[in-house]
């Protein structure tokens, strides 16, 4: 029993680090993005709350939980209420399978940096990504608005059509470690990342994994200038706060993920592991901010263009090459 | 009672009762919910049962991929008016009675079968290598013919889909 409860213990306090480290980075992902939007647009950027504008997530926290909790009156209640947190909840869970550093060893005990190593854990990932499209789905369904209801049809098109992208896109990452485990892949890379063997699938999986998240230039489910701001302009307050803080965990997630399949996951010299995993995640995260700033807005025919036409293409033979390279040496 | 076999009746009870409130309830959006609901238990229940590799199959296919088409297109419908109303005791009878036999019919399966009939899942619990190794060493040509299968259905769709549109640029070349 006593080891059972040791056992528990030590789980709900990795779940609980997890949990704060990411919602944490988070908040700050939002002041980065802004300061660094500002200097590419020549502005200064938040600088009025705390040193350098460091307070600013903690004011605009209390502003979105102040605000009040408005329900269109043709909305569908209980379904509106639940669709923010279906799109938090699966970008939060998959963090449970990402490896945050080597085996710990406390006490003559071993300790996994993981909530759960699972043999299907990339499987999981790809299981949380085709669950949050019900968030974006149901939330502009359940509004009763025609622009939430357009972008909700927008963001689940181009979600379903990039998950293909992206599911492809790391076939040949399984194939070289041999193995669906994240723990796996990343100790597969204890030579060398796979970016330099994989730089095809590199680029495949951090274009579909920027359509997934829905950012600029893919960000049609929510295009300003079209539709109000898509699946999320009916909801207010925290509720709006969830759609944010999903999207912005979403992006921790898709830098996790482009760190563990290409970039060696948490390896590196000098640094502690979990750092390493973090600079890579904000290094992912920073590129990804500065593509928002270059590029504008694709085409929706373009977007499907890319998807279908170029990306699952060059994937499919990316897995054919990758097969004749390894039964070849 | 194990930890084990808590969970196994809280996820069986939440299976039924999902299943049993997606064909009675007559919107359609809710039904298509808690079919949704009851398919992620299921992935729960092959998790506990130690296979979760079919466990997250279930929830990638049927639960991420199927139902989102099936909740697409529920959502484009508008429903008809009087369609709130609750179903006619008729269509509760024949479907109590067809699922009164398919019961009966896994009872007496589950009763009579031996020990051999658990060989299945020791497949479905392997490793995901071990499965596909099994899966494409015995099974090769149902997966070759099952492949085929949705060849047909993409050149078919790639078809319709020209066929509208040649009919389109007809109109607008006169």
């Amino acid at each position: 029993m006593g080891l059972w409860l040791t056992g528990y213990a030590i789980l709900m306090i990795k779940i609980a680090v997890i949990l704060t480290g990411v919602l944490l980075l988070a908040a700050y992902l939002v002041l980065l993005e802004r300061k660094l939007l500002g200097r590419f647009q020549a502005r200064i950027g938040p600088n009025r709350t705390g040193i350098f504008g460091l307070l600013q997530p903690v004011s605009d926290g209390i502003k979105l939980l102040t605000k009040e909790d408005v329900i269109p009156q043709g909305a569908h209640r209980r379904i509106f209420l639940f669709a923010p947190a279906v799109v938090a909840a699966t970008a939060l869970l998959t963090f449970a399978v990402v490896p945050m550093g080597p085996d710990l060893h406390l006490g003559g005990r071993k300790i996994p940096m993981v909530v759960t190593d699972m043999n299907v854990g990339l499987l999981y990932v790809f299981a949380m990504a085709s669950l949050s499209v019900y968030g974006v789905v149901l939330g502009g369904w359940a509004s009763d608005s025609k622009y939430a209801m357009l972008g909700s049809i927008r963001g689940a098109a181009q979600m379903i059509s990039y998950e293909l992208a992206l599911g492809l896109s790391i076939v040949p990452v399984v194939m070289l470690a041999g193995s669906l485990s994240l723990v796996d892949i990343v100790d597969a890379q204890a030579g060398r990342p796979f970016i330099l063997v994989q730089p095809l699938a590199f680029v495949i999986f951090f274009l579909s994994a920027m359509a997934e998240s829905k950012r600029i230039p893919f960000d049609l489910p929510e295009a300003e200038a079209e539709l109000g701001s898509g699946y999320h302009t009916e909801y207010s307050g925290m509720r709006f706060g969830m759609f944010f803080l999903g999207e912005y965990v979403q992006m921790q997630v898709l830098g996790a993920l482009t760190a563990v399949f290409f970039l060696g996951g948490w390896r590196g010299p000098l640094l502690p592991a979990p750092l390493w995993l973090l600079v890579k995640i904000v290094l992912v995260v920073t590129a990804m901010i500065w593509i928002r700033a270059t590029l504008p807005r694709f085409r929706y025919d373009q977007l499907m263009g890319l998807g279908w036409k170029f990306l699952i293409p060059a994937a499919l033979i990316n897995i054919v090459i990758t097969g004749f390279v390894m039964v070849g040496i | 009672m194990t930890v084990y076999a808590v969970f196994f009746y809280i996820i069986a009870a939440l299976i039924i009762a999902s299943a049993g409130l997606a064909i009675t309830r007559k919107h359609m959006v809710h039904a298509v919910l808690y079919l949704v609901v009851s398919f992620i238990a299921t992935a729960l229940l092959f998790y506990l049962l130690g296979a979760p590799l079919v466990g997250i199959f279930q929830v990638i296919l049927y639960a991420g991929a199927i139902m989102v088409l099936f909740l697409f297109i529920v959502m484009m419908i508008r429903m008809a008016p009087g369609a709130d109303r609750p179903f006619p005791a008729g269509h509760f009878i024949a479907a109590f009675g067809v699922c009164g036999v398919y019961i009966a019919a896994a009872l007496v399966l589950a009763f009579f079968s031996g020990p051999e009939a658990g060989r299945p899942m020791a497949a479905a619990a392997a490793s995901p290598a071990a499965f596909g190794f099994y899966l494409f060493d015995q099974h090769w040509l149902a997966v070759e013919m099952i492949s085929i299968l949705l060849l047909v259905a993409l050149i078919g769709a790639l078809h319709l889909g020209r066929a509208g549109r040649r009919k389109q640029s007809g109109n607008k070349e006169p």
